[in-house]
């Protein structure tokens, strides 16, 4: 017996070798984790803590895209100490699971108030229920959701239907020849492109634009340019005369597929489009899109303005509507100096 | 005849014959292909372009599916990949060099070159499990990506890095030049050697092939590294049509795509047998796919069921049960009818 352990002897070193290189792999698998999900502000972890300060949750979607990001900073400057909150921010990256345990995490910590961007509309009413059991006011940002309106006390965000209108109603009167248009919807069912293709539909009615056709490139430049390149070959070059776009980034993906097929975007194919990023507004001052709607990610004055009003009683609107602007070419060389997103 | 018929890739080749077919019944424009200023235009040729990182991610996964294993982290690697690229070039005072691309390119394919050898590490070496172990890297590198990039869509302007994917040479698009030459060089590392069979006898039984002396823990991690590699290629190609590294789009959901394109093509998800032209053709099928809904104008909220729904034709065409099944319903049929014949004798 004595003999044959020195010949097992490396197997078991391989072994514990091995037990090792997993444990280091389970750690630096974790520490990515934390890494991840630990988008976690500086609040983090506080409580009912500061009697001064108002704390506030804010369960933000994720940081999908520029404007986003723009919008996650503008409520964390709004909700600053400076102004006399505390922000326990969280970004769920777009899982649902997540946000809602975020806003669980929240309810525990007992924060005052509670900010949310529901990533999807449904399935809220139990948390909903949780927080307004535990006396803190909800106030949704950006998004909607399907819950019974007493759960929460009050909305800000855009109204994406009147943006599809101001589009729509530019179109209506800048095209005054018959004029073919295909469309660059956004993520099929999502509010923004539901609510945009409607007011723009809307404000075209009766005009001399026929909608000759309309897909999906949701709301990403590479989709938006395969999308575009399958509308010139199927119409010809001659078909189409205007592309409504449902965001920059597709506008930006169509540019592309029309400059590659020889043409001259902002010319020869007019685009209309909504967003007003700085790489659309770019875009915009250098002619190749016609006019962009904004879809103004500032929010974050209102929502504190929202919140101080919640907690001291006062009762708010429903629905509160951040104004948004719309450029043309001299408008966008105008602010693109000072544009931040 | 009935050797042609036999060929593994001919089911798969005429579900993609049907399909271009029905394209150019629909709008015989689909066909077309003009010249302007000596480049090839045209919903063929942009079909060539478009496919390229598919094409790339799909052989990659092909080998790794023949390991017996799967790569979901495809997707993840490819943010990742232009994530790097373009924030180096973004970053550099010279943007248009030859040199800066270069630099750009390379770091960013040995960075995906190493990602890749990580899954192939926690498959071969640890034993995880291939779907859990590129979990971690698809779930981890999307959030890698944009911590490069800050959270933003990084773009630039550099020619030389648009011609990659936006680019013509002899009137093809570079991309379709980029996909051939991966296509050849699989080839060769797998057809013109004996590593192709290895793999294969790999993902037959891994425990036979160990005891006939194949150092299988090389050839999966090897697998794996490869196919870090291609899907890094892919990125480039991907970040190049744009010139934006969109780390939440780029590469979203492309592992299904390639995984379909390999069993579109007749390779069985329990790994051994592979087949690199029928995964070229798979991927042509799904790349037509794609341009077949704009064709036939198929409504946005309809689009995945008709997507759903020719998948299920072309994966059932492939099902030798299903033929055998139907002929035989067929010559029931008549031979009943020959019966009632007989009995009316």
């Amino acid at each position: 017996m004595h003999d044959t352990k020195p010949a097992t002897q490396p197997d078991q070193d391989e072994e514990v070798l091995e037990v090792k290189k997993f444990l280091s792999t389970i750690t630096i698998v974790g520490a990515a984790a934390l890494v991840l999900s630990g988008c976690t502000g500086p609040g983090a972890g506080a409580g009912a803590g500061d009697d001064e300060l108002i704390t506030v949750g804010f369960a933000q979607t994720g940081s999908e895209s520029g404007w986003r990001s723009a919008n996650t900073e503008s409520m964390q400057t709004a909700f600053s100490e400076e102004n006399g909150f505390k922000l326990v921010f969280n970004a769920a990256d777009n899982k649902i699971e997540a946000q809602i345990a975020a806003v669980r995490g929240f309810i525990t910590q007992g924060v005052d108030a509670i900010v949310i961007a529901p990533i999807v509309e449904d399935g809220w009413d139990d948390v909903l229920q949780e927080a307004k059991d535990a006396g803190i006011p909800v106030i949704l940002e950006d998004r909607t959701l399907t819950a019974d309106e007493s759960l929460y006390a009050g909305w800000v965000g855009l109204d994406f239907k009147s943006e599809g209108v101001k589009a729509g109603t530019w179109a209506a009167s800048t095209f005054t020849e018959p004029t073919n248009m295909v469309v660059l919807e956004g993520t099929t069912g999502s509010a923004p492109a539901n609510d945009r293709a409607e007011g723009f539909d809307e404000a075209i009615a009766g005009s001399q634009i026929t909608k000759i056709d309309s897909q999906t490139g949701n709301f990403t430049r590479a989709e938006g340019k395969t999308v575009m390149e399958g509308f010139l070959q199927k119409y010809g070059k001659d078909g189409i005369d205007l592309v409504y776009a449902h965001n920059d980034d597709m506008a930006l993906g169509a540019i592309d597929a029309i400059e590659a097929a020889g043409l001259v975007p902002g010319e020869d194919i007019k685009i209309v489009s909504i967003d007003a990023v700085k790489d659309g507004m770019q875009a915009l001052a250098d002619g190749k899109i016609n006019y962009i709607v904004e879809c103004n990610p500032l929010l974050g004055e209102l929502a504190a303005g929202l919140v101080k009003d919640v907690l001291d009683g006062k009762t708010i609107e429903r629905a509160t509507f951040v104004q948004d602007g719309e450029f043309d070419q001299e408008a966008a060389i105008a602010a693109l100096p000072d544009r931040k997103y | 005849m009935k050797n042609i018929v036999k060929h593994r890739v001919f089911w798969p080749a005429v579900a993609l014959v049907a399909l271009l077919m029905l394209n150019a019944i629909a709008r015989p424009s689909f066909l077309s292909i003009t010249v302007q200023d000596g480049e090839l235009y045209g919903s063929l040729i942009s079909l060539l372009r478009n496919s390229a990182p598919l094409m790339l991610v799909a052989l990659g996964m092909t080998i790794v599916i023949a390991t017996r294993g799967i790569d979901l982290s495809v997707g993840a690697v490819m943010a990742v990949s232009g994530a790097v690229a373009l924030t180096i070039i973004a970053d550099s005072p010279t943007p248009e060099a030859p040199g800066t691309i270069a630099t750009a390119v390379a770091v960013a394919v040995v960075v995906t070159l190493i990602a890749g050898a990580w899954n192939g590490f926690l498959v071969a070496v640890l034993g995880i499990q291939p779907i859990i172990a590129t979990l971690v890297l698809m779930l981890a590198g999307r959030g890698i990506a944009l911590l490069i990039t800050n959270g933003e869509i990084t773009t630039v302007n550099s020619a030389p890095y648009k011609f990659m994917s936006q680019g013509y040479l002899l009137g093809f698009p570079f991309a379709f030049f980029v996909s051939i030459a991966a296509i050849v060089i699989v080839v060769l590392v797998q057809r013109r050697t004996a590593l192709g069979m290895l793999t294969e006898a790999v993902g037959i039984n891994p425990e036979a092939s160990r005891l006939a002396g194949v150092r299988s823990r090389g050839i999966i991690w090897g697998a794996y590294a490869a196919s870090g590699l291609l899907a890094g290629f892919a990125g480039i190609l991907y970040s190049s049509n744009i010139m934006a590294a969109d780390s939440n789009a780029a590469g979203n959901l492309i592992e299904l795509d390639a995984i379909l394109a390999v069993v579109l093509g007749g390779t069985s998800l329990m790994g051994g047998k592979f087949s690199i032209a029928g995964t070229v053709i798979g991927v042509f099928t799904i790349q037509t796919l794609k341009s077949t809904i704009v064709f036939l104008g198929v409504p946005s909220p309809v689009t995945p069921v008709f997507m759903a729904a020719v998948v299920i034709v072309v994966v059932a065409v492939q099902s030798p049960l299903l033929r055998r099944t139907a002929l035989r319903a067929v010559g029931s049929i008549r031979g009943s009818n020959s019966n009632t014949t007989e009995v009316a004798k």
